[in-house]
């Protein structure tokens, strides 16, 4: 049964909704609206003419070897940092739900990283991993090995997905420990006595139950690891060396800011878009359908 | 099939002690409820044979074989949660195969004994739906499958029906009592339902503040209470208890009220000792005015059940006193009446330890 709420007065409703539609309109619609009109246009090198072209700058784009580097790169990022976000994230929720000493301050500290500004994040990190100054690269140095993620494409790569995964592992944390501490203790204690053992127990029990938990976090981080992770980017390699951390979102703003290609990058911001619609239009398509509401 | 063997078995939680050393065995097929009050220890003991929580000291046995270190997997137990605890995300046939599969049982056989025990418990036509479909009463069903299924050594049940209405309660406690007795499964059985642990229970073993008050068949608890507690613990409405004193020939105990109670038998070893004299509403019966030994009461309240009524009446001194008599009331509030209690309807407690008094 659907509880119905009505209003007296026929103004207040679209007066209590105007202050989303606003935020909605002014910082989504328009800079869409926007993107899209300047990716069918080509602007001259000072802003002052624009001219109707069609779908020439989405061509060009894509016909840009580099483009399809770039979302190579994009595609490891974002399963790599989706996967490790998430996964650690339930490692770690799974410690924390089971009876510690001390479980609360874990789960207090636990949630810190979240509260990080992406750049100052991304210092930490370089202070870690700087192969000069950084303790873990220094260490790895003396250790043998050549640690220099500023001339290493790949290790580059580890870098900037380790750093962005770590952000992302508190907000999935959070999540997981609300989604076990609603599993009744009593289930897992029937499983328990039904014969399985813990790893049987988390597979078979806890991990279905979660489902619909982990299915909010797989939408939540893809969105993530594509769009929101500009800053720690930035910060860490500026898309470097080369092109070997240079993701779809890094692209767009080095193609529009510093390249000042508004038009191709408006056209890759309408792709990149596109992409994500699609994307989460699979993932409800045919991820949740695995996955068990109670 | 097993007994099950509870040897001193204590339960500490830090300076807390919850179970203070209980004592009993099991006998093979036996029905032993587990009976008390809230807090009173009875799940603890429950899931301390379960292997849910750890055993501070004593001994369990199940079957001859000490589990003190054995995981809830290895007891060969089965237990039925007082919420269910079925699988939410799975089928009714896959919440009672969930064990069998595990235990590597081959699928012929667990399709079979699957279908057996949903034909006991009429779930046939359910086994395709998930436990969110099910009635309170069907999910109750489940959880017993589940149990059957596994041919357990023992079925341990915590409170299994005290989430269902009367109705449906007493239907499933009929059910239960069916089952085992066709199973003929040693079964431990908690509740603070009195009716259910009299309906059910081979022994009742009457739990408080972690101590075994006493252990004994249904009628064994109702007619000879081995303390205050399970004197005033058993039957509805509760026993009454009034302050006295055996008079100095040990032939009759002495009320403040002045009525003088004579003793089935003389005991003159316990003339003048001070004791709390017990005697059950519904063995009160109405007597003549000038009775013998019979306490005048003022009605206060009148409950009439249809079968019988229950009468609150107040002693002259102030205490209160419980009736219960057959059949629709014949008396009202603000009436006075003189009761007496019939024979052999005493029962004597010791006025400091609340011991039985042979």
């Amino acid at each position: 049964m659907q509880r119905r709420v009505t209003f007296d007065n026929r103004l207040l409703p679209y007066l209590l909704l105007a202050p989303q539609v606003a935020v909605t309109l002014v910082f989504f619609i328009w800079p869409a609206a926007n993107a899209i009109w300047q990716s069918v246009h080509l602007q001259d090198a000072f802003g002052l003419r624009s001219e109707f072209v069609w779908f020439e700058n989405f061509t060009h784009v894509l016909g840009d070897p580099n483009y399809l580097d770039t979302l190579k790169v994009t595609v490891v990022f974002s399963i790599a940092v989706t996967v490790l976000a998430m996964g650690v994230a339930l490692l770690l929720a799974v410690l924390a739900d089971s009876k510690i000493k001390g479980a609360r301050a874990y789960k207090t500290l636990l949630i810190w990283p979240y509260a990080l500004a992406p750049a100052v994040a991304a210092v930490l990190w370089i202070f870690i991993f700087n192969p000069d100054i950084g303790s873990f690269g220094k260490g790895l140095r003396a250790l043998g090995y050549d640690w220099d993620y500023r001339l290493n494409g790949g290790q580059a790569l580890v870098m900037v997905i380790l750093a962005a995964s770590w952000k992302q592992v508190s907000y999935n944390f959070i999540f997981f420990l609300a989604g076990l501490q609603a599993i009744p203790r009593s289930v897992m204690e029937a499983a328990g006595i039904d014969g399985a053992g813990p790893v049987r127990r988390f597979w078979t029990i806890t991990f279905p139950l979660l489902s619909p938990t982990t299915f909010f976090l797989l939408v939540v981080d893809v969105v993530y690891a594509f769009f929101e992770t500009f800053g720690t980017i930035h910060a860490l390699t500026q898309g470097g060396p080369g092109k070997a951390t240079e993701t779809l979102i890094f692209r767009v703003y080095q193609d529009g800011v510093v390249n000042n290609d508004l038009g191709g990058s408006s056209a890759q911001s309408v792709i990149l878009m596109v992409i994500v619609i699609a994307l989460t239009a699979v993932q409800f398509r045919f991820v949740e359908r695995k996955v068990h509401y109670s | 099939m097993a007994t099950v063997e509870i040897r001193n078995v204590r339960k500490s939680y830090g300076p807390v002690e919850a179970i203070k050393g209980i004592d009993i065995a099991i006998q093979d097929g036996e029905f032993l409820v587990l009976l008390g009050p809230s807090g009173c220890g009875k799940s603890t003991l429950l899931r301390m044979v379960a292997g849910l929580e750890g055993i501070t000291g004593g001994e369990i046995a199940i079957g001859g074989r000490v589990v003190n270190e054995l995981d809830p997997k290895d007891r060969d137990i089965a237990m039925v949660f007082q919420n269910y605890a079925l699988y939410p995300h799975m089928t009714v046939f896959d919440n009672m195969a969930y064990g069998l599969k595990i235990r590597g049982i081959p699928k012929a056989e667990i399709r079979a004994r699957v279908d057996k025990a949903a034909e006991i418990l009429e779930l046939g036509r359910f086994l395709d739906r998930r436990p969110s479909q099910l009635s309170g009463g069907q999910r109750q069903r489940v959880a017993m499958g589940r149990a059957i299924v596994r041919e357990p050594a023992a079925f341990l049940f915590d409170e299994p029906l005290s989430n269902l209405d009367a109705k449906l309660r007493t239907q499933m406690r009929v059910e239960i009592k069916r089952l085992q007795d066709r199973l003929g499964i040693t079964s431990l059985y908690v509740t603070h339902d009195q009716v259910e642990a009299m309906t059910l229970a081979d022994r009742i073993l009457v739990m408080n503040h972690g101590v075994a008050e006493q252990i004994g068949t249904p009628l064994e608890v109702y007619q000879r209470p081995a303390s205050l507690f399970v004197a005033g613990f058993i039957g509805s409405p509760p026993m009454n208890v009034l302050d006295g004193r055996i008079d100095d020939r040990g032939e009759a105990v002495l009320v403040p009220g002045g009525q003088r109670l004579l003793l089935p038998q003389s005991r003159p070893t316990d003339a003048g000792r001070p004791v709390k004299l017990g005697i059950r509403p519904e063995h009160l019966a109405a007597a003549a005015a000038d009775f013998p030994g019979g306490f005048s009461i003022e009605i206060e309240l009148v409950e009439a059940l249809g079968a019988d009524t229950v009468v609150y009446g107040r002693l002259p001194d102030g205490e209160a006193l419980l009736v219960r008599m057959a059949g629709i009331p014949t008396v009202r509030e603000r009436d006075r009446l003189t009761v007496a209690p019939q024979d052999g309807a005493l029962h004597l407690f010791d006025a400091v330890t609340g011991r039985r008094v042979e």
